[in-house]
C-alpha cells in the first residue's frame, strides 16, 4: 500500500478513455445527476497517506473474518433477489389464469423473504463494519472511486425494503380489482430496486478484478472515472450471471422449504400443497440452471479477454481443480434433478409408459458426469505417474479437454429437458389429429442436437484451439434450438388434450424430498467455491494490478483450506435458513390458531 | 443364479463390479488390442468413476416405488429376520474388518510421495525478461512465420530439438525419449491434446525459455527438470523449435483472439 499512499501524493491527473460497453445504460442519467451533488474537492479531499491499512481479527484472522461474512451476506442477498422473480411471476399466473393458489404461493413465498431479508441486511453491516476496521485502507480506496454509487445504493435499499413491506403487508387488502394490478406493480418495482442495488454491489467487487485500463499503481483514486471504473470489463457479464444464478438459487432454497413443510406435514392436504410447491421450486431452479452456464461461458471469455493471466489462472492453473469439483457438483445437480422428476412420475397417471426409458437417460447423466469431472491432469502418486507415462492419460486424457466437457454437458442438458418434457406430457393425451407428426418432430429435433453436439465434440480434436473454442457455441445454439422448437411444438400440440388423470400431489415417497435438500446444498456449495475462484484469481492483488495486498493474508490460500472455510459459511447460512424455515411454519400456525380462535368465539357467541 | 441376477440388488452388485473390471482392467488394457494407447487408472480416478456410478445405480433403484421395495427387502430380511442371524452376525463382522483394512491402507506409513495436485499449465507472466530484454508475452506471435522460409525455420528447429530435446521428449515428441524413465513425472508429451495444441507460441516460448526454474509460485514444487534454455539457445533458435514442435506434432499454435473492445 506504500505505491498506493505515494501514489496519492502525486495526484496525476489521467482521464480514463476507457467508457466500457454500456454507456447507454440508463443508469447512467441517474448517476449523473447524483454526481453533480458530489463535489471533485470532496473526492479529492481524503488522502490515503496516514491511514492504517490493516487490522486482525481474533482466531481466524482478517481474511477469514471478511470472507465469511462477504460469502454468507451474498447467499442471503442471492436468495432474497431470486425469490422476487418468481413470486411476481407466480402472482402474475395468479392473476392472469384465475387460479388462486399461484397467489398463495407468492405469498408464501414473499413470506420466506421477510426474514431472509433482515438477515441480508445484518450480514451486509457486518461486512461493512468488518471492511472498515479489517481493510480500511482498501476500503478508503474503493469509497473515492465509489462514494457516489453507495449513497444511491443506501437510498434502493431503502426503496427495496419498504416495496417489500407494502408488497407483502398489503397482500390481503389489496388483492382484487385495480388495487391487485397495484400491488403487483409493487411486485415488479421491489424487483427494479433489488437488481439496481446487485448492479451497483457488483461494479466494486468487478473494479477489483478488472480495472480499466488504464488505472495504474500510480494512479490515484479520486481520479479515476467514475463510470469506466463503474462498467469495467466484467461487469455485466457478472451481472448477467448472477441474475440467472439468483434465480437458480432462489427456487433451490423455496424447493428445500417446500421439502421441509411436506416432510412435516400433518395433513394430505399440506402434503400436496408442499408437493406442488417443491416441484415449482425444483423446476424454477433446473430451468434456469440449464442456461447458465451460457452466462458463465461468457463472463469466463470476458475475464481470458480482460487478462490472458487471470483467465489461464482460472482454467489451466491451481485454480482449475475447483473446475473439477464444479463439475462433480452440477452433476450431482442433474443427476438430483432428473431424479426428482422421476420419482414424482410414480404419481402422474399415464406415466408407466416412459418409465422404461429413465434408465437409457440416467446411463447418459451417468456417463456425462463421468467424462465432465475427468481431470485433464490427473492426482497420481509417482508410481501411478510413472505407470502412465506422465500426469496426462494416454487414453482418457482426451476426456480432459473442452471438447469432451462441452459435448458431456450438452447432453446432460438435452437428457434434462427430455426428463421435463416426459413429466409435462405423462398425463396428456394430445387430440390434435398432427400429434404423431409432431412427436416424430419432437424426436428428429433431439437427434439432430445430439448430433450436432457429438460431431462438434469429435471434430474439435482435429482443428485449432481457437477454431475449436467457436464450436461450443454452435454446441449451445443446437440445444436451445431444440428446447425452444420442442416447446413450442408440445405448446400446440397439447391444446386440448385429454387428461389421463390428475396428479395425485402428495403421493411423493419422502426419499424424493432429499433430493430438494441436496439441490439446495449443492448450489449453495457451488456458490461458495466457484466465488473464491472468480475472486482468488486476483491473486495477490486487491485491485488487480493496481493495489496489491500487502497483509500477512496476501497468499492465495490452497484450495483444502478455502474448502473448509466455504463449508463453513454453508453450515452457517443453513443454520440461518433452518430457523427461518422453522419461523415460516410458526408464523403460519400463529396465524391458524388466532382463525381458530376467531372461530371459536363466533360459534360461542352465536350459541349464548 | 439367474433370479438373483434379474433381482435389483443382484443387478446393482452386477453393474459395480462390472464398472470396476472396466474401468481397472478394461481402460488399461482394451484400447491395446486395438492399437490405442492407454495405461492404468490412477486410483483417484478409478475412486471418482466408482463414486459416479454407485450413485448412478442407487438413483436407479430407487426412483421406482416397486423396484425399491423389492431391493431393500433381502437387506431388511438380513437386518432384522431370526432366520438370517448367522448372514447379520457374518456382515457384523466383514463389514468393520472391510472399514478396518481400508483405514489400514490408507494410514500405514509408505516411502512413496503422495498424490499431488500439479498444475500442467501455470499461469504465464504478463512479461518477461530475456537475455536483458523485456518482452510482452500478451499477444506476441512467433516472428519467424512472418519472415524468411517455413522450411528453413522448420529444418532448423529441427536441428535444435535433436540436438537439445529429444533425449528427453522423444524422436515422436511424445514424451519418451532415452532419458524419460528418468523422470518422474516424465517429459511432457507434445502429441497430447492436452498440452501444445493447447497454447500460444508466446506461451511455450516462455516455457522453453525459463524452463522449470522459471516457474510461478503457484507451480511449486517445480516438478520439472526442464532447463532454462534462454542459457543455451537464442530468441531466433527457440522460435524456430517452436515451429517445429507443432509441425511435427501436427498441431496448430493457438492464436490470440481478436482485439476486445475494452
Amino acid at each position: 500500500m506504500a505505491t498506493l499512499a505515494a501514489a496519492t501524493g502525486k495526484r496525476k491527473i489521467k482521464l480514463n478513455q476507457n467508457c466500457g460497453r454500456s454507456l447507454f445504460w440508463p443508469a447512467l442519467a441517474v448517476f449523473g445527476i447524483a454526481s453533480q451533488f458530489a463535489s471533485p474537492d470532496l473526492l479529492l479531499a481524503q488522502s490515503l497517506e496516514g491511514v492504517r491499512q490493516y487490522g486482525e481479527f481474533p482466531l481466524v484472522g482478517s481474511r477469514v473474518a471478511i470472507w465469511v461474512a462477504a460469502q454468507v451476506h451474498l447467499l442471503f442477498a442471492a436468495f432474497v433477489l431470486g425469490v422476487p422473480m418468481f413470486a411476481v411471476v407466480a402472482e402474475a399466473v395468479g392473476i392472469f389464469g384465475g387460479d388462486s393458489k399461484y397467489d398463495k404461493l407468492a405469498k408464501e413465498f414473499t413470506r420466506l423473504l421477510l426474514v431472509a431479508y433482515s438477515a441480508t441486511a445484518i450480514w451486509g453491516a457486518i461486512l461493512s463494519f468488518l471492511l472498515v476496521t479489517l481493510y480500511p485502507g482498501l476500503w478508503l480506496y474503493l469509497t473515492e472511486i465509489f462514494q457516489v454509487s453507495m449513497w444511491i445504493y443506501v437510498c434502493l435499499f431503502f426503496f427495496e425494503s419498504f416495496t417489500l413491506y407494502l408488497y407483502y403487508y398489503g397482500w390481503d387488502l389489496w388483492n382484487t380489482g385495480r388495487a391487485k394490478w397495484v400491488h403487483w406493480t409493487l411486485g415488479i418495482l421491489l424487483n427494479i430496486w433489488g437488481t439496481a442495488v446487485m448492479f451497483i454491489a457488483n461494479s466494486w467487487l468487478t473494479y477489483m478484478m478488472s480495472p480499466p485500463a488504464d488505472v495504474t499503481p500510480d494512479t490515484a483514486p479520486g481520479m479515476v472515472q467514475f463510470w469506466s471504473a463503474f462498467a469495467n470489463a466484467t461487469w455485466m457479464p457478472i451481472n448477467i450471471h448472477r441474475i440467472i444464478a439468483n434465480v437458480v438459487f432462489g427456487g433451490a432454497i423455496v424447493g428445500a422449504y417446500a421439502a421441509y413443510r411436506f416432510l412435516v406435514a400433518r395433513t394430505d392436504e399440506e402434503r400436496a400443497h408442499y408437493d406442488w410447491m417443491g416441484y415449482i421450486g425444483n423446476l424454477i431452479a433446473m430451468g434456469a440452471l440449464i442456461i447458465l452456464p451460457f452466462a458463465g461461458y461468457y463472463l469466463g471469455r470476458e475475464i481470458y479477454e480482460f487478462n490472458q493471466q487471470m483467465g489461464i489462472t482460472m482454467m489451466g492453473g491451481f485454480m482449475s481443480w475447483l473446475w473439477i469439483i464444479q463439475a462433480f457438483l452440477i452433476g450431482v445437480l442433474f443427476l438430483a434433478g432428473n431424479y426428482y422428476l422421476w420419482v414424482g412420475m410414480g404419481r402422474i397417471p399415464g406415466a408407466e409408459r416412459f418409465m422404461p426409458y429413465t434408465k437409457y437417460m440416467l446411463v447418459v447423466l451417468v456417463l456425462g458426469v463421468m467424462v465432465w469431472a475427468t481431470p485433464n491432469t490427473m492426482i497420481a502418486d509417482r508410481e501411478e505417474i510413472a505407470a502412465m507415462g506422465g500426469t496426462h492419460h494416454p487414453f482418457l486424457g482426451v476426456l480432459g479437454v473442452m471438447s469432451a466437457k462441452n459435448t458431456a454437458v450438452n447432453l446432460m442438458i438435452l437428457t434434462t429437458f427430455l426428463s421435463f418434457l416426459l413429466y409435462r406430457r405423462a398425463n396428456s393425451r394430445p387430440t390434435v389429429d398432427w400429434a404423431r407428426t409432431g412427436t416424430i418432430v419432437q424426436g428428429a429435433l433431439f437427434v439432430l442436437a445430439s448430433l450436432i453436439v457429438v460431431f462438434y465434440g469429435v471434430y474439435g480434436y482435429f482443428v485449432p484451439a481457437i477454431v475449436r473454442i467457436g464450436f461450443s457455441v454452435y454446441q449451445v445454439l443446437a440445444v436451445l434450438a431444440t428446447i425452444i422448437g420442442v416447446i413450442t411444438i408440445d405448446v400446440f400440440m397439447l391444446r386440448g388434450a385429454e387428461s389421463r388423470g390428475d396428479i395425485r400431489w402428495g403421493q411423493m415417497p419422502p426419499r424424493s424430498q432429499y433430493a430438494l435438500f441436496i439441490l439446495a446444498v449443492t448450489f449453495t456449495w457451488l456458490m461458495g467455491l466457484m466465488g473464491f475462484a472468480r475472486s482468488g484469481i486476483r491473486q495477490h492483488w486487491h485491485v488487480w494490478e493496481v493495489v496489491r495486498d500487502t497483509s500477512e493474508y496476501a497468499a492465495t490460500p490452497a484450495l483444502g483450506y478455502a474448502a473448509i472455510v466455504i463449508s463453513c459459511c454453508v453450515l452457517i447460512f443453513f443454520t440461518l435458513v433452518s430457523f427461518i424455515f422453522w419461523l415460516g411454519g410458526l408464523a403460519e400456525k400463529g396465524t391458524k390458531a388466532s382463525a381458530d380462535s376467531v372461530a371459536a368465539t363466533s360459534s360461542t357467541q352465536g350459541v349464548s | 443364479m439367474s433370479k438373483h441376477l434379474r433381482h435389483p440388488l443382484g443387478r446393482a452388485v452386477l453393474v459395480l463390479l462390472g464398472a470396476y473390471v472396466l474401468i481397472e482392467f478394461g481402460i488399461a488394457y482394451l484400447p491395446p488390442l486395438f492399437g490405442i494407447p492407454s495405461g492404468p487408472v490412477p486410483d483417484t480416478v478409478l475412486f471418482q468413476y466408482l463414486g459416479t456410478v454407485v450413485v448412478g445405480i442407487l438413483i436407479w433403484v430407487s426412483d421406482n416405488e416397486t423396484r425399491w421395495s423389492e431391493f431393500k427387502a433381502p437387506l431388511h430380511k438380513v437386518m432384522v429376520e431370526p432366520e438370517k442371524k448367522r448372514a447379520r452376525l457374518a456382515l457384523a463382522v466383514i463389514i468393520p474388518a472391510l472399514v478396518g483394512l481400508m483405514t489400514f491402507n490408507q494410514v500405514k506409513p509408505s516411502m512413496a510421495a503422495p498424490a499431488t495436485l500439479r498444475s500442467i499449465h501455470p499461469a504465464p507472466p504478463g512479461q518477461i525478461d530475456f537475455k536483458g530484454e523485456t518482452m510482452e508475452l500478451a499477444g506476441l506471435e512467433n516472428p519467424l512465420r512472418a519472415t524468411g522460409s517455413m522450411e528453413e525455420h522448420y529444418e532448423s528447429g529441427r536441428e535444435i530439438y535433436v540436438k537439445n530435446c529429444m533425449a528427453c521428449h522423444g524422436d515422436g515428441l511424445a514424451g519418451r525419449g532415452h532419458y524419460a524413465l528418468g523422470f518422474n513425472p516424465g517429459p511432457a508429451s507434445f502429441q497430447d491434446v492436452g498440452t501444445i495444441a493447447q497454447l500460444t507460441e508466446s506461451y511455450v516460448f516462455w516455457r522453453v525459455a525459463k524452463g522449470g526454474p522459471g516457474l510461478p509460485n503457484e507451480g511449486a514444487p517445480w516438478n520439472s527438470a526442464m532447463p532454462s534454455w534462454e542459457d543455451f539457445l537464442t530468441e531466433e533458435e527457440i522460435w524456430s523449435v517452436i515451429i517445429f514442435m507443432y509441425e511435427q506434432a501436427g498441431h496448430e499454435p493457438r492464436t490470440w483472439e481478436e482485439e476486445g473492445e475494452h
